[in-house]
């Protein structure tokens, strides 16, 4: 004799306690209400009994399968939630380890303050130009009202191929190469590497320099000293003093020589302003006359201003590096510092 | 240039502290680079008279002296110099002197025998280095006054930085005419003093480079002292200029040097031969300086001589054999002007800078030389006596330099210096610098000093009127600039791009330098030219590099010497080469990677790095650049360096053939021969060819679905990827879109000598779906190539 509906459901539920996952729900769900189901076989079995009867055990069918059914979704639910519980607890980490992969390195100190030189003075139409950096000492030097023998040439510590190609000293010929192929006004800096036969604590035989010069039909000292301050300014992020001094450089005239109150002790005096609370930065003036008839150019139309700065010494001051010699030695542990630097 | 500030205030004397002094210096241009006291501090000391002296009872080498210090009754000290003698004035430490050094004097017993102070030398006071027996001081000397105020001690050794413009200032007498314009005071030059001519001997003098010694003036001075002591006061003042005494003769000439400003020499008279000639030397001429040195002379060395031989290098050093002694009796006195051009680089060529040929070259007043050698003339007899010849002078007009009036526009100081100033200021302002001023329409015709010939041209005095005005004090505008709109070019790819990439993709930028090695330059390039430094700062630094690998090479050696066991590094720059007699300075960007794939990390399985994991960084770089898009396309071929190793070298190019740069592993050997216990990995490309790009134009995309088709093909181990994929894109198959290699596989199952290579296949048609018959046909086609072009068989 087949089991009563009251044994069917009896069991089904005592089944659906003891079910452990999901999986064996499910299972349960096909035996007993599944094509071959048992509540579906006594559904099927309706059929035989006269309509009267069928009316009423059909709802009592319905009410034990209803009953089935509700089990069935609250011990889902139940194992639902102790799945997930079970995937969370499973899957926690140790959120500290360190994430996978490659690693990101780091620009050269050098390349950041050049980056940030040239977006200051490109954000106001100065244009970056390049030039080579083994010269003919007509570029070097001649053009820029430095002749032969000139007491300025013995400053400049050559480094000669033969006896008109030297490495360029400064940056400067790239002023001579813009202006002897183009016609004002020019707004141009240059950034690039420059060579001194010198080499000791505070000279590397290689270094940094941009030149930057500006070219017009009415461009003054004033000018000049409008810009350097907001470069300045805007260079070291600070309201910061700046002081020109005059001096001397053979291609402009008046020269000047830039200092701004030291960055170090904010001009109280310090070992690295040699207790004068002021560094020189820079050089500066109103382009030379002379330089102005080696291009080409009529000086009494047009007037203009150049400027030179040590980009190696802006980069010790702006992040306090106290030996020139590091930035050559490409230490890992000196440039991995500025990784973060990244500009 | 060292000068003695009590010497300058000597000059001119501004009512203003030292410090303000020099910050007054520094903003008019000459820049001080420091200032030192002129003696140690030291307390206490006293002019002292040694009234009597008795040897020591009980020492031979000590006196017991009564000195007289100004007090009723004379101290008794005792003394140990040599040179200790009755009558002899000296400084006395009294009892509770303090002496440099922390050197407190007390009441001793020196031997039994009580002293109450010390006779001091010279180096006990600080004031020289050496020093024998005591500082002898002269007979006039107060006694009771501190030696402090007699020695004027209180003085500072202020060193200026000047500018190559500012000779004019290379003497005591010029700086106190720049303080004086500054302070608003009268500069006066000193007393001239005029000496009798006492005797009527005379040198010939004959100039025969007139050009280049436009003026010599010299005299002979007989019967001098050579013998005589430098006055104190002299010494003091040279020593405190940074110079040392050589004895009268030489210190006077020094002493004229640094207070005007004018080199002089003196020659022995007695060693002379016949007259004085300035000319060009010969080519087989030596001279023997007095320095030591032998200089082989030729045609373009100016040279003072006698009849016979080479006597002095024309302003920059006297010879050896007509040098003074404490043995000389006469002395020719030379005091010429040289021109600054003509003379300039003739020290440096003999590796020789001196006092005098600094002047020289930078330029020295032309109409100085007879107040010059009339002051030492003077100085000479006072200190070393004699008796003064007169002055033989030889003049070329012509070429001594004038000082021509300059055109000053009113205008013009306006345009350059952005400032009206009124016309009163202007001439106070030249009147002050010594220039003449002389109103024109326009301006003014401004007329300078014989000691301002760095005045030669209007911006020179629009210099001199900012600087006198104050730099600090002129006008700063926030400048109103022409602009144009920016460039956002698609034509060039920037290299900070590329650089920001390969930081991002783990490589840390290095910077070396331009010049290496030559021998580890010719080990990894021997097929390059060099190009090699005339002057190199060392024998390591000697070539440019025609390579960045030479610098990226040392810098990882530096970093693997330190414990550095991953490294990754690249580099931008140029490369300097020769090539069929033309110099090529190429931008050239190169990397290197030696060690594990990663830095050292708990959750990736970690490996050596290889030459795939470089070649993704460099495929990423060309990617950046539009390669492989419309055409653009870069190709990797097996190639041959010297520098890497032969099996895993890849010859970058271009579609056209045209060579980008290299990619490989570094040559086992080389490996060995530079240091390194493990592969590097190196790539160098030319930015030029790198950074050429184009902007990408939109390919409609197809709405029909994508196939893909895996085909497994073995070939000879010999066939390379490359070569099957350019098969299979030679068969020209328009619905092809893609190929990719996802494996390769030797071993059982493919016979020795050839491999197995998966690809997948991606077929598309922009026009219709792609019927089962239809993809079957292009795959067959396609291995029927491979089978065609690179005897591909299908893998069973």
């Amino acid at each position: 004799m087949s089991a009563t509906l009251e044994e069917i459901l009896a069991q089904s539920l005592q089944e659906l306690d003891k079910a452990i996952n999901l999986d064996s729900v499910d299972l349960i769900r096909v035996h007993y209400l599944g094509k071959k189901g048992l509540f579906t076989l006594k559904m099927k079995e309706l059929g035989n009994l006269d309509p009267d009867q069928r009316r009423a055990v059909g709802q009592i069918i319905n009410q034990a399968k209803e009953q089935f059914q509700a089990k069935l979704e609250s011990r889902k639910t139940v194992l639902e939630y102790a799945e997930l519980e079970n995937r969370l607890a499973s899957e926690r980490i140790d959120v500290t380890l360190a994430g996978r992969g490659q690693t990101v390195a780091g620009l050269h100190p050098v390349t950041t303050t050049l980056r940030r030189i040239t977006k200051i003075f490109s954000s106001v139409g100065f244009q970056v130009v390049e030039g080579p950096e083994i010269e003919d000492d007509y570029h070097n030097f001649g053009a820029l009202n430095i002749p032969a023998h000139h007491p300025a040439r013995a400053m400049h510590d050559t480094f000669y191929f033969d006896a008109h190609t030297v490495l360029r000293t400064h940056t400067s010929p790239v002023q001579i190469r813009v202006m002897e192929s183009g016609k004002p006004p020019f707004k141009v800096i240059a950034p690039g590497r420059v060579y001194r036969c010198d080499s000791d604590i505070t000279h590397t035989p290689m270094f940094h320099q941009v030149e930057g010069f500006l070219v017009d039909t009415d461009v003054s000292f004033a000018d000049l000293k409008g810009v350097i301050y907001e470069f300045l300014r805007a260079f070291f992020e600070k309201d910061i003093q700046v002081r020109f001094r005059p001096s001397y450089f053979p291609f402009t005239e008046p020269s000047a020589e830039v200092d701004i109150e030291c960055v170090m002790c904010n001009g109280a005096g310090c070992r690295v302003c040699s207790q004068t609370g002021w560094l020189e930065v820079m050089g500066c003036g109103m382009i030379h006359p002379e330089v102005f008839k080696a291009v080409n150019i009529s000086h009494d139309d047009y007037t203009g201003f150049a400027f030179g700065m040590g980009v190696e010494r802006l980069t010790m001051l702006r992040y306090g590096i106290n030996d020139l010699r590091l930035f050559f030695e490409n230490d890992l542990k000196f440039l991995e510092q500025f990784s973060r630097s990244k500009f | 240039m060292q000068i003695s500030e009590a010497w300058l205030r000597e000059f001119v004397n501004p009512a203003i502290s030292t410090e303000q002094l020099v910050a007054q210096l520094t903003m008019a241009g000459l820049e001080i680079d420091s200032i030192e006291p002129a003696a140690a501090t030291f307390s206490g000391v006293i002019v002292g008279e040694v009234v009597a002296m008795q040897q020591h009872p009980d020492a031979d080498r000590l006196s017991v002296c009564e000195v007289n210090v100004g007090t009723s009754e004379p101290l008794q000290i005792v003394c140990g110099a040599s040179n200790v003698r009755v009558g002899l004035k000296i400084p006395a430490a009294l009892v509770g002197a303090e002496l440099p050094g922390d050197f407190k004097i007390k009441k001793s017993k020196l031997r039994g025998v009580e002293s109450f102070g010390m006779l001091c030398s010279a180096k006990e006071l600080g004031l020289a280095a050496e020093a024998q027996g005591l500082l002898e001081l002269p007979a006039d000397a107060p006694v009771g006054v501190d030696i402090r105020d007699y020695l004027s001690l209180e003085d500072n050794m202020i060193e200026v930085d000047l500018t190559p413009n500012r000779a004019d200032c290379l003497s005591v007498e010029g700086i106190a005419r720049e303080v004086a314009v500054l302070n608003k005071m009268d500069w006066s030059v000193a007393s001239d003093h005029y000496s009798a001519v006492t005797h009527q001997e005379k040198l010939t003098v004959t100039i025969d480079a007139n050009e280049a010694c436009p003026r010599y003036l010299g005299r002979l001075i007989k019967d001098v002292n050579a013998k005589a002591e430098t006055p104190f006061w002299m010494k003091e003042r040279l020593r405190r200029s940074g110079i040392r005494s050589l004895g009268p003769l030489v210190d006077i000439t020094n002493y004229v040097l640094i207070e005007l400003g004018q080199p002089l020499h003196v020659f022995d008279a007695a060693k002379l031969k016949g007259g004085i000639q300035v000319r060009w030397a010969k080519a087989d001429e030596t001279l023997a300086l007095l320095n030591g040195q032998t200089i082989a002379l030729d045609s373009e060395a100016l040279i003072i001589a006698d009849t016979e031989q080479p006597l002095a290098l024309a302003g920059v050093m006297g010879g050896s054999d007509s040098a003074v002694s404490d043995q000389t009796k006469d002395v020719f006195l030379e005091c010429a002007f040289f021109a600054p051009q003509l003379i300039a680089g003739k020290a440096r060529k003999f590796g020789l800078h001196t006092d005098s040929s600094h002047r020289f070259e930078r330029g020295v007043d032309a109409t100085m030389q007879e107040r010059a050698i009339e002051r030492a003339t003077h100085l000479i007899i006072d200190i070393a006596g004699g008796s003064a010849g007169a002055i033989t002078e030889k003049k070329n007009e012509v070429a001594i330099p004038l000082r021509p009036a300059v055109l000053l526009r009113r205008q013009r100081i306006e345009k350059i210096l952005g400032v009206v100033l009124e016309d009163e200021f202007i001439h106070d302002v030249f009147q002050r610098l010594g220039m003449s001023i002389q109103a024109q329409t326009e301006g003014w015709l401004v007329t300078p000093p014989g000691f301002r010939f760095d005045i030669a041209i209007e911006a020179d005095l629009i210099e001199e009127i900012a600087r006198i005005y104050g730099y600090n004090n002129l006008p700063s505008t926030r400048m109103v600039m022409r602009s144009e709109l920016g460039k956002a070019t698609e034509a060039v790819l920037e290299i900070d791009r590329i650089k920001d990439l390969l930081v991002d993709r783990g490589y840390q930028e290095a910077i070396t330098y331009s010049f290496v090695d030559e021998a580890i330059q010719k080990s990894i390039a021997p097929q390059d030219e060099v190009i090699r430094l005339k002057n190199p700062i060392s024998s390591d630094l000697s070539v440019m590099r025609t390579t960045l690998w030479s610098g990226l090479l040392n810098a990882a050696l530096y970093n693997v010497n330190r414990q550095q066991h991953r490294v990754r590094l690249f580099e931008t720059g140029l490369r300097f080469v020769n090539k069929d007699g033309q110099m090529y300075q190429q931008p050239m960007l190169a990397g290197l990677v030696l060690g594990s794939v990663y830095s050292e990390q708990w959750g990736e399985q970690n490996r050596k790095v290889d030459f795939f994991d470089v070649k993704a960084d460099v495929q990423s770089v060309f990617a950046l650049a539009g390669f492989n898009l419309n055409g653009f396309e870069v190709l990797f071929t097996p190639g041959q360096h010297p520098a890497l190793h032969p099996g895993q070298t890849a010859e970058i190019k271009n579609a056209a053939g045209e060579k980008i740069g290299w990619l490989g592993m570094l040559h086992p050997s080389l490996e060995k021969q530079l240091g390194f216990d493990t592969q590097v990995f190196l790539f160098e490309m030319e930015q030029q060819k790198l950074l050429k790009k184009k902007a990408h134009l939109f390919r409609p995309l197809s709405k029909y679905p994508s196939v893909r088709r895996d085909l497994a093909i073995i070939v000879k181990e010999d066939v390379s990827a490359g070569a099957i994929i350019s098969s299979i894109k030679g068969c020209g198959e328009l619905t092809l879109q893609d190929v990719v290699v996802f494996d390769v596989y030797r071993g059982k199952g493919v016979e020795e000598g050839f491999k197995s290579v998966a690809l997948s296949l991606f077929i598309q048609d922009f026009s219709q779906t792609l019927t089962d018959s239809e993809i079957d046909a292009i795959f067959n086609r396609v291995l029927d190539t491979l089978t065609d072009t690179i005897g591909a068989k299908l893998r069973d």
